[in-house]
C-alpha cells in the first residue's frame, strides 16, 4: 500500500491535525457540547432559584396536596358524584372529564357544521354561497374569547330568572340557570341496554366484514347500513321491553329559588360549546371546501359515466379522495378545539384549567398545578395526533 | 359519396333563452332560481337575511340611544336605555367609555401619547405591507418605531411624565402585546426553524422538543406559567411586572408556531439553492443569511400574516391573568353599576375593532397569496 504511486506527492492527512475547528465534524461536536452546556446551566440556575424561592415562601413542593380536601364547589359534574369534601385529585378528575365532554361533543358538532358550511360555500346558489362566506369571515376574524363572553352575556342578560323560566309542558325549563330537562333515573337494568348496544356494534362490524368479503367474491351486495341500524338500535329496544321497561323519570321542578331534579345544560357549558363549535366550524368549512375542490371534476364525471348513482359517486369516489386532503389540517383543528376549550376558565365552566387555577390559588402549588395542566393537554394532543396519523396512513394513497 | 344518415330530429326543446334576454335577469335565474329547490332555499334565506339585517339596523341604528343625561349625583342615568333593552342599543355606553376602552386607566391628560402609539402601530403595519420596503431597511424601521412607542408609553425622558405599566390599558395593550410579540418571536423562530433542520442531533432534538411541547399545550397554560411560575424562577429580589411576564410568555408561545411556518419556507426552497451556495464555498451563516432566508421568508409572508392574525386574536387571553387589554377594558366598562347589563353593546363595539384589524390583514394575506401564485395560473 505504502508503495503505491503518489504521483502528486500529496501526503496522507496527518493524524496530528485531527482536532481542528475547520473540521465540520469537530465543529459540530463543539456546537452541541456548548448547546447542552448552556441549556444545562440555564436549567440549573432556574431550578436553584426556584428551590430557594420555595424555601423562602415556605411552599412544600410535591404532589402531596392532591389527597387533601379540596373544598371547592363545582357546579357541573355529570359523571362523578362530586361534593366539596372530596380531595383535589377528584376535583381535577372532574375537570378532565368536563374538558373531555366539551371537546368530544364540540369536535363532532364542529365537523358537522363545518362540512355543511363548506359545502354551502361551493353551492351554485349565489345567496347560499355568500351567506356561508359571510359566516366564515365573521367567525374567523373575531377572537374566540370575545365570542365566548358574548354568548355568555347574551344568555345571562336575555334569559329570565328561575321563577320566570320558560316552561315547556312542565318538563323542560329554560332560565338563566340553564336548560333543565327530565332524565331517566339510573337503574341496574340499564347495564343490559348498554351491553345490547355493544353487542349490536360488534355484530354490525362482523356483518360489514362478511358483506365485503361476499361482495368481493360474488358481486352480490348486502344492505349493511340498514342492517347495522337495525342491530344497534333494535337490539337495545328489544332488551328494554324484555327486562320489563325499567324507566322512571326525574322531572325538574321549581323549589324556592332554583330547580331540583332532572338534568341541566348550564349556560356556561352552552356558551362554551356554541362558541367553540361556531368558531372551529369556520375553519373546518374552509378545509372541507378546499378538500372537495382538490378532487378533479373528471373523477365524478368518470364515475357518472360508469353509471354510478349520484350518492354513490360522492361516497365511493369523491369523499375518499377529498378526505386525504382534509384529514391532516382537520386534525390540527380538532387539537385547536381541545386546547381552546381551556378558555372555559373565563366564563366559569369547570374544566381542567379552571379547577387547576382554583387549586393553584388555594394551595399555592403553582408549579405542580401548571405541570398537571400541561401534562394532561400534552397527553390529549399526542393521542389525538397519534390516532389521526394512524387514520391518515390508512386512507393515504397507496402508491406503487 | 356516402350519404350521412340524417339524424332523427329529437323532440328536444332548444336551450331556454334568458328571460327577455337581459343578462342580469339571466344571471338571477341561473344563480338563484335554477330549480324549484334552489328557489325555495333562496326565498327562505333571503327572508332570514332581510329579517336579520332589519333587526340589526333597527336595534343598532334606528332605536339606538347615543347619549344619556346625568343624574343629580353626576352618574349617568341609564333608565332610558333599560326601558329600551332588547329594542335599541345603548351606544351611550361607548360615548361614555370609549376613552377607557382605547387607553385604559392611562392618565387622562396624557391620552395623546397612547393615541400616537396606536397611529405608529398602524403606520408600521402599512409600511411592512408595502413590497417596496421588503428589504433589510425594514428591520431598522421596526427598531426605530418600536423604540419610539416604548419611550412614548413609558415616558420618564424628554420631559415626558413617567407612566407605570399598571396604568396602561385598552386597545394600545392589545397592539403592544401582538406587535412586540411577533417582533421578538421572529428572530427566535428563525433560530428554532434552522435548529430543527440542523444535522446536529443535540440541537435538532432540543428545537423539536421545544416546538412540540409549546404547540401541544394551550396558550392559557403558558400564560399561567408566566404569571405564577416566572416569579419563582427568578433570583430573589429581581421581579418583573405582570405585563412584561405576559409579553415574554406570548413571545415564547408565538416563536414555536412561527418556527413551523418558517420551516415550511425552508423546506419549500429547492435543494439546488442550498447546493449552489455550498458549491460557491459559502460558509453556513453566509449561505443562510444571503441565499436561503431572503428567499424562504418571502415565500412564507402570507402564512406569517395569518399567524399574526392568530396572535392578534390570542392576545385577548391575557384577560384571564388580569391584564387590561381591549377585551378586558370592555369587560370592565360594564362592571360600573350604571352600565351593568349592557355587555352585548360593549362586546359588539370591541368586536368591530378586532374585526377591522383581522379582516384587513386576512384580505391582504389572501391578495398576496394570489399575487405569489400568479405564475402558476394563466
Amino acid at each position: 500500500m505504502a508503495s503505491g504511486p503518489r504521483a502528486l506527492g500529496r501526503r496522507p492527512p496527518s493524524a496530528s491535525v485531527r482536532f481542528s475547528l475547520s473540521d465540520p465534524t469537530v465543529r459540530g461536536v463543539v456546537y452541541q457540547v456548548v448547546m447542552i452546556g448552556l441549556v444545562a446551566a440555564v436549567g440549573w440556575w432556574l431550578v436553584r432559584n426556584t428551590m430557594h424561592n420555595l424555601e423562602v415562601r415556605k411552599i412544600a413542593s410535591g404532589f402531596g396536596f392532591l389527597t387533601r380536601e379540596a373544598g371547592l364547589p363545582i357546579g357541573d359534574s355529570p359523571f362523578i358524584d362530586y361534593s366539596p369534601d372530596r380531595d383535589y385529585l377528584t376535583a381535577l378528575l372532574v375537570g378532565v372529564l368536563n374538558t373531555a365532554r366539551v371537546a368530544v361533543v364540540g369536535v363532532i358538532l364542529a365537523t358537522i357544521l363545518g362540512t355543511f358550511v363548506g359545502i354551502a360555500r361551493l353551492s351554485k346558489n349565489w345567496l347560499v354561497a355568500r351567506c356561508a362566506q359571510a359566516y366564515v369571515e365573521i367567525m374567523r376574524n373575531l377572537p374566540l374569547l370575545l365570542q365566548l363572553l358574548f354568548w355568555w352575556a347574551l344568555f345571562r342578560e336575555s334569559l329570565p330568572g328561575p321563577r320566570e323560566a320558560s316552561n315547556f309542558a312542565d318538563l323542560v325549563f329554560l332560565s338563566n340557570r340553564g336548560l333543565k330537562y327530565p332524565t331517566p333515573v339510573p337503574d341496574a337494568a340499564h347495564w343490559w341496554l348498554l351491553a345490547a348496544v355493544a353487542i349490536g356494534i360488534a355484530a354490525s362490524i362482523a356483518v360489514a366484514r362478511w358483506a365485503r368479503l361476499r361482495q368481493e367474491a360474488t358481486g352480490q351486495q348486502f344492505p349493511v347500513f340498514w342492517a347495522s341500524v337495525g342491530m344497534i338500535f333494535g337490539l337495545p329496544v328489544a332488551v328494554f321491553f324484555l327486562v320489563g321497561i325499567p324507566l322512571t323519570w326525574s322531572v325538574p321542578a321549581l323549589r324556592g329559588f332554583n330547580f331540583v331534579g332532572g338534568g341541566t345544560l348550564t349556560p356556561e357549558f352552552a356558551a362554551l360549546l356554541i362558541g367553540l363549535v361556531t368558531y372551529t366550524a369556520a375553519f373546518t368549512a374552509e378545509i372541507v371546501r378546499s378538500g372537495i375542490l382538490a378532487v378533479s371534476y373528471g373523477q365524478s364525471e368518470a364515475a357518472g359515466a360508469l353509471g354510478l348513482p349520484r350518492a354513490r359517486v360522492l361516497r365511493l369516489i369523491v369523499l375518499p379522495q377529498a378526505l386525504r386532503v382534509i384529514v391532516p389540517p382537520m386534525t390540527s383543528q380538532y387539537l385547536n378545539l381541545t386546547k381552546n376549550s381551556s378558555l372555559a376558565v373565563a366564563i366559569g365552566y369547570p374544566d381542567l384549567v379552571s379547577i387547576a387555577n382554583t387549586t393553584i390559588n388555594q394551595t399555592g402549588q403553582a408549579i405542580e398545578g401548571v405541570a398537571i395542566i400541561m401534562a394532561v393537554y400534552l397527553t390529549i394532543s399526542l393521542s389525538i395526533s397519534a390516532f389521526m396519523n394512524w387514520y391518515n396512513q390508512r386512507i393515504a394513497l397507496v402508491e406503487r | 359519396m356516402a350519404t350521412i344518415p340524417q339524424t332523427p330530429t329529437v323532440m328536444r326543446r332548444p336551450p331556454m333563452a334568458g328571460l327577455g334576454g337581459s343578462p342580469a335577469l339571466d344571471w338571477v335565474r341561473r344563480n338563484l332560481f335554477s330549480t324549484w329547490i334552489n328557489t325555495a332555499v333562496t326565498l327562505l334565506l333571503a327572508y332570514l337575511a332581510l329579517r336579520a339585517i332589519y333587526g340589526v339596523v333597527s336595534w343598532g341604528l334606528i332605536n339606538a340611544i347615543w347619549t344619556v343625561p346625568l343624574t343629580a349625583t353626576g352618574t349617568p342615568d341609564t333608565k332610558v336605555c333599560r326601558e329600551l333593552k332588547g329594542i335599541g342599543a345603548c351606544w351611550a355606553l361607548i360615548s361614555e367609555k370609549h376613552r377607557f376602552i382605547f387607553f385604559g386607566t392611562y392618565p387622562y391628560e396624557q391620552h395623546w401619547r397612547p393615541l400616537i402609539c396606536i397611529m405608529l402601530f398602524l403606520a408600521l403595519y402599512s409600511v411592512s405591507a408595502m413590497r417596496r420596503f421588503w428589504n433589510s431597511n425594514l428591520i431598522y424601521i421596526w427598531i426605530v418605531g418600536l423604540t419610539t412607542i416604548a419611550i412614548l408609553m413609558w415616558g420618564g425622558v424628554f420631559g415626558l411624565d413617567y407612566v407605570e405599566n399598571e396604568r396602561w390599558g385598552g386597545l394600545v395593550i392589545t397592539l403592544i402585546l401582538a406587535t412586540f410579540g411577533i417582533a421578538f418571536a421572529f428572530p427566535l423562530a428563525i433560530a428554532l426553524a434552522l435548529g430543527r433542520r440542523s444535522k446536529l442531533p443535540a440541537i435538532s432534538t432540543f428545537c423539536v422538543t421545544y416546538i412540540e411541547l409549546i404547540r401541544g399545550v394551550p396558550l392559557i397554560s403558558v400564560l399561567f406559567m408566566a404569571s405564577v411560575m416566572f416569579p419563582l424562577f427568578l433570583p430573589e429580589g429581581l421581579t418583573i411586572d405582570k405585563l412584561l411576564r405576559a409579553q415574554v410568555g406570548i413571545i415564547l408561545f408565538t416563536a414555536a408556531y412561527l418556527a413551523e411556518v418558517i420551516r415550511g419556507g425552508l423546506q419549500a426552497l429547492p435543494n439546488g439553492q442550498y447546493e449552489a451556495a455550498d458549491s460557491l464555498g459559502l460558509p453556513y451563516w453566509q449561505k443562510i443569511a444571503f441565499i436561503i432566508l431572503p428567499q424562504a421568508l418571502r415565500l412564507v409572508i402570507p402564512p406569517m400574516v395569518n399567524s399574526f392574525i392568530g396572535l392578534f386574536k390570542d392576545t385577548s387571553l391575557v384577560v384571564i391573568i388580569g391584564i387590561f387589554d381591549l377585551l378586558n377594558a370592555a369587560k370592565t366598562a360594564i362592571v360600573d353599576p350604571a352600565w351593568q347589563g349592557f355587555g352585548v353593546e360593549a362586546y359588539v363595539f370591541v368586536s368591530i375593532i378586532y374585526f377591522v384589524f383581522c379582516f384587513a390583514m386576512s384580505k391582504y394575506s389572501q391578495g398576496l397569496e394570489q399575487e405569489f401564485n400568479k405564475h402558476q395560473r394563466r
